[in-house]
């Protein structure tokens, strides 16, 4: 299935769901309102002509700086490009960053099956970071979640052990939000810096 | 030890003596977190031959262990075992800090990671580089015996005062 098609597919069956969308050198995006995620993804993995049954990676982005200051541009001087080329062709670009919500939750699908794939995005306000688990499709989903549960502090709904995953028990924050200082240590033996 | 730092001809002779058996049998202890170890296994191969330096036999209990051999990235979260592993080796014991994260914490300056273990433990060689050529690890391994010859275990750092022959050496 292309990309228009498999954007179609869920935008068909879910018209609420689906807030925004876009596709870029065949990889298709759907942008999905936080409460249907859980719905959404049993489709994308139930669904005959779509059988998501792998999911590639999940994890989030914080955009509480995005924008805010220059990308520090390390290929500005050397010539390499940075943007893509205009000759390559956008036509239906990146619509940006959620507007209000502070992160995104990424999924990457795969169909093993059809072999097309499939990104999910959804945006997460801050007061209200909890998103519906998808441990009960996906078991492989444990982990994924663990770890952007310890890195930006997202909570999953129905998570069967939701703790942190790379960080220590009684590390405080999370390290991959933008606010957390860049310079703070938290060691459990030795000196603080 | 002390008792030995005598400056009597019996008594130096057989500091001597310690010191030369020492550091002909390093029974190291490996403790490889990252890709640093990937050196420490091509320098610890037949190519390489440790063995001339009695540093063939890689023991994996640090009861048994002389020179705790630190190669790869500390992280807080394994810095405690860490200390666990050098708390229980038995004295007289070494430790070396192979590559630069372990010498400084390279260039991870971040939440995860321990600047440089010597902020945990006392360091008596360290070789840096990322990773650094088995050459500078023979070099390195070279420098350690010659600390061990002049019997200076962890903590107990020769002096330019103490140790005029290793310093002018």
């Amino acid at each position: 299935m292309n990309t228009s098609l498999l954007i179609e597919s869920v935008r068909v069956r879910f018209p609420d769901a689906v807030s925004a969308s876009h596709a870029y050198r065949g990889d298709a995006t759907v942008v999905v309102v936080p409460k249907y995620v859980l719905e959404v993804a049993r489709f994308l993995k139930e669904d005959p002509a779509l059988q998501m049954n792998y999911l590639m990676d999940l994890t989030a982005v914080d955009y509480s700086t995005f924008g805010k200051r220059p990308a520090p541009a390390f290929f500005a001087s050397s010539g390499v490009a940075v943007r893509p080329s205009p000759e390559i062709p956008d036509e239906d670009p990146w619509p940006g960053p959620p507007d209000q919500s502070r992160f995104a939750l990424v999924y990457h699908f795969y169909s093993t099956t059809h072999k097309h794939r499939l990104r999910l995005v959804t945006p997460v306000d801050e007061a209200d970071a909890q998103v519906d688990s998808v441990t009960s499709l996906w078991p492989g989903a444990d982990w994924l979640e663990r770890e952007v549960w310890d890195m930006f502090g997202v909570d999953f709904r129905g998570h069967p052990d939701l703790k942190r995953i790379l960080m220590y028990e009684g590390f405080d924050g999370h390290p991959l939000r933008k606010d957390y200082p860049v310079n703070k240590r938290q060691p459990l033996i030795g000196p603080t810096n | 030890m002390n008792t030995l730092n005598d400056t009597s001809f019996l008594t130096s002779r057989l500091n001597e003596a310690i010191g030369w058996a020492r550091k002909y049998s390093i029974f190291q202890y490996p403790f490889v977190t990252a890709c640093c170890g990937m050196e420490y296994m091509a320098t610890a191969c037949s190519h390489y031959d440790i063995d001339r330096f009695g540093a063939g036999l890689p023991r994996f209990s640090p009861r048994q262990a002389d020179v705790l051999f630190v190669v790869g990235t500390i992280s807080h979260k394994i810095a405690p075992v860490l200390k666990r592993i050098h708390d229980q080796m038995a004295d007289p014991k070494w430790v070396v800090a192979f590559g630069v994260c372990t010498c400084t914490g390279g260039f991870y300056d971040n939440y995860a990671t321990v600047m440089g273990i010597d902020t945990i433990m006392p360091v008596d060689v360290y070789i840096p580089g990322c990773p650094p050529r088995p050459e500078m690890v023979l070099d390195g391994l070279m420098k350690l015996q010659d600390r061990i010859q002049a019997q200076h275990t962890t903590g107990n750092r020769p002096t330019r005062e103490t140790r005029p022959d290793i310093f002018n050496a």
